[in-house]
């Protein structure tokens, strides 16, 4: 079906948005300005959506507060704030700031939450590192093995494992790891990203990174790079094994695809060992489709970590989300969601530029 | 008289589901049977769940007294009882029922919306289409979970009711997923316009909104099971989600899976695992379930991927996905069915 499709149907209607750059004659300068410019519709649109869909149940001070202050106090509150003017006035004011880097601040503590992205963005980080760690580790090379016995029994059981690891909810497969390794085994923590006595020892530090791994580093105490990296385990596997079922699928895919081309069999009657066909001659050209989906998993990958950080009370961006979202502070949740937003459209960003880096095609 | 087949046979033979499993072989076979064997169970009980539960999802007392909280699995409770003192073999009963309202409204929505807007977009193209591909790239690349969360605030602001609970699940479910069907159908329908039957039907006069229904309508709503079924399986994880973080059905409305994993975080710190394993075994079965059957009719469906009796190894495989998108540049882009998921 894909293939049948054809390229162009109507010129005038799909006509390519990089004609209105034709001036700059460097394809990649070229691709990378579209590409970047298209990064403020992406959040744009995200933006007006939550602000319009946060606003359509009242204002966020009778949210948080309604129940603790009176309806005087209420209204002063809301008036200081500026809730109480046109929906549009408060629309543009909004977005002016997002434009500035302002992401409001929370009701509930007062902070700001673009203070937040310093304080537990880097614990996020650090997570999603860990996870994507393990997915590569884990993925690509199964992946690699299942494109070789590509429907014989390996295959079929990597196949099964990797729609086993799309179905478990993230935040299921940490309460068994937990349950398992920190609770019956006793092997690893429990939950949070270091010790209370590695903590303290981070903390005074100067210069702290918030990558906790990092710091630890830096203080160069190998019982706190014990420590950090046993708190980090079991978050890691809980949201690696999950997006490394998608890298595996990926992965056979492509090497499936590349597996049957010409020079591959010209490699094989050269002699070639399978291992070397599989590994250099087939992986190489399948690397690229990875690379970009890798890109939009950090979609994926933010999703899950709310709901691993709230697993294993990992202190980061996810788990203040739910936080606030519990003490109903609406201001610090569409706050952090644009944030996240804007993360978002930069990394597909980044990606892109990778990929075109990397691959010629993508520019033209 | 015994070679030609009944003409009950025959039909049987082409129904949906029994066509692809006489079509399929070996391993693809065996996915497919297992999913739906799966899929099967949790709709039974779904529908029976007031006849196979033991107890009421929200009943904490018998007869005999109270059930009493975290009883281990046995006796009176097979599966044992839960933190707030419910039992957890009715609670995981009655959360199919739940998970599968849930599932039939959030699909339902959005498959007409998705539907009605990938048509239009499709086939009348200009501005309408630009800007409603930006907007659904945009809805698409952010985190599902996050803008459901979003939309669950919106709606109900942390519902209680059960029909509201199940709504406002399905709704911010729903807002989520439009933009697959529209992309989707949104290809489909760019692939199809320029076929020769439709310039036949524009040479003959018809009206461009019987074009669209009858003939565009018509044949690009092929693929629509197979998405129907893989966002099944995607809407029950984000519902589960959405519950893990709060905004689930309250336990005395109705039975969600979700809430009841996050109940169970501090029970597991303690060592009581039957508070979770259960619920979440109940998710990951019926997500198996659902999937594998998802996957195996987006392998039947694409010719290049389909297991044959005697399979050509050597055949390429180019595509790997019956689903795909096209792009404002026109540039085809297939779907991994797993790929996109919070």
């Amino acid at each position: 079906m894909s293939q049948s499709a054809p390229a162009v149907i109507n010129p005038a209607q799909s006509e390519p948005p990089t004609r209105r750059f034709r001036g700059i004659t460097n394809p990649l300068a070229r691709f990378l300005i579209v590409r970047f410019i298209l990064i403020f519709p992406t959040v744009f649109i995200l933006v007006t959506m939550v602000f319009l869909l946060m606003r359509s149940i009242g204002d966020p001070i009778t949210a948080a507060l309604g129940d603790r202050l009176t309806a005087a106090q209420l209204a002063e509150r809301i008036s200081a704030a500026g809730y109480d003017r046109p929906l549009l006035v408060q629309y543009f004011e909004y977005l002016g700031q997002v434009f500035t880097g302002n992401f409001g601040t929370a009701i509930t503590d007062g902070r700001p939450v673009s203070e937040l992205l310093v304080t537990y963005g880097s614990a996020t980080l650090e997570l999603a590192f860990y996870a994507v760690l393990v997915a590569l580790v884990v993925g690509i090379p199964l992946g690699m093995v299942a494109a070789y016995f590509r429907d014989k029994w390996p295959d079929a059981v990597l196949r099964v494992a990797a729609i086993l690891a799309y179905a478990t909810p993230v935040f299921f497969a940490g309460l068994l790891l937990k349950l398992v390794f920190a609770v019956w085994l006793k092997v690893l923590p429990v939950a949070g990203r270091a010790s209370t006595r590695t903590e303290l020892q981070l903390t005074s530090l100067d210069n702290k990174s918030g990558i906790y791994l990092i710091d630890a580093f830096r203080l160069g105490s190998p019982a706190a790079i014990g420590d950090v990296l046993s708190h980090a385990v079991l978050p890691g596997l809980a949201l690696g094994l999950l997006t490394a079922g998608i890298f595996l699928r990926l992965v056979r895919t492509n090497v499936i695809g590349s597996l049957s081309m010409d020079y591959v069999d010209a490699a094989r009657s050269r002699g070639v060992s399978e291992y070397r066909l599989v590994r250099k001659h087939a992986y190489k050209p399948a690397l690229i489709p990875i690379i970009t989906v890798i890109g939009l998993q950090i979609a994926l990958l933010l999703g899950g970590a709310v709901l691993t950080e709230t697993t294993f009370e990992w202190k980061g961006l996810g788990f203040k989300l739910v936080e606030y979202l519990g003490a109903r502070d609406f201001v610090a949740v569409q706050g952090i969601v644009v944030l996240l937003a804007v993360i978002v459209a930069l990394t597909n960003f980044i990606v892109d530029i990778i990929a075109a880096i990397i691959d010629p095609r993508v520019r033209y | 008289m015994t070679t030609t087949p009944s003409r009950f046979v025959a039909v049987w033979r082409k129904l949906p589901i029994v066509h692809q499993v006489r079509q399929s072989v070996g391993l693809q076979r065996g996915m497919l049977v297992a999913g739906l064997i799966l899929t099967g169970i949790f709709l039974l009980t779904a529908l029976f769940a007031p006849l196979l539960a033991p107890y009421g999802f929200s009943q904490l007392r018998d007869d005999e007294g109270s059930f009493g909280a975290q009883v281990p699995p046995g006796g009176q409770h097979i599966l044992g009882t839960t933190v707030g003192g419910y039992d957890v073999l009715s609670r995981v009963i009655w959360g199919s029922r739940t998970a599968l309202l849930v599932i039939v409204v959030a699909v339902a929505l959005s498959i007409f919306a998705g539907v009605l807007l990938g048509l239009v977009s499709g086939y009348l193209g200009s501005w309408i289409d630009r800007v409603l591909v930006v907007i659904s790239d945009a809805v698409y690349a952010f985190p599902t979970l996050l803008l459901a969360i979003v939309a669950a605030i919106a709606i109900s602001g942390g519902q209680s009711s059960f029909w509201g609970g199940v709504f406002a699940a399905a709704v911010s479910i729903t807002v989520v997923y439009i933009p697959q069907y529209f992309r989707v159908i949104r290809a489909e329908t760019v692939r199809i316009k320029s076929e020769a039957y439709v310039e036949s039907a524009k040479v003959i006069g018809s009206s461009t909104p019987r074009i669209m229904f009858r003939h565009v309508f018509r044949n690009a709503t092929r693929t629509l099971p197979l998405i129907f079924t893989l966002n099944s399986s995607e809407a029950i994880l984000t519902l589960a989600g959405l519950g893990f973080l709060g905004f689930g059905i309250e336990p005395s409305a109705a039975a969600e899976w979700g809430y009841d994993l996050n109940k169970s975080i501090s029970d597991v710190t303690s060592g009581i695992w039957w508070t979770s394993l259960f619920p979440g075994l109940a998710i990951v079965l019926v997500v198996l379930g659902i999937t594998l059957v998802g996957e195996s009719l987006n392998d039947l469906a694409d010719p290049r991927l389909r297991t044959r009796r005697r399979a050509d190894q050597s055949a390429p495989v180019l595509e790997t996905a019956a689903l795909s998108t096209v792009d404002l540049d026109g540039d085809v882009n297939s779907i991994d069915p797993l790929e996109a998921r919070s």
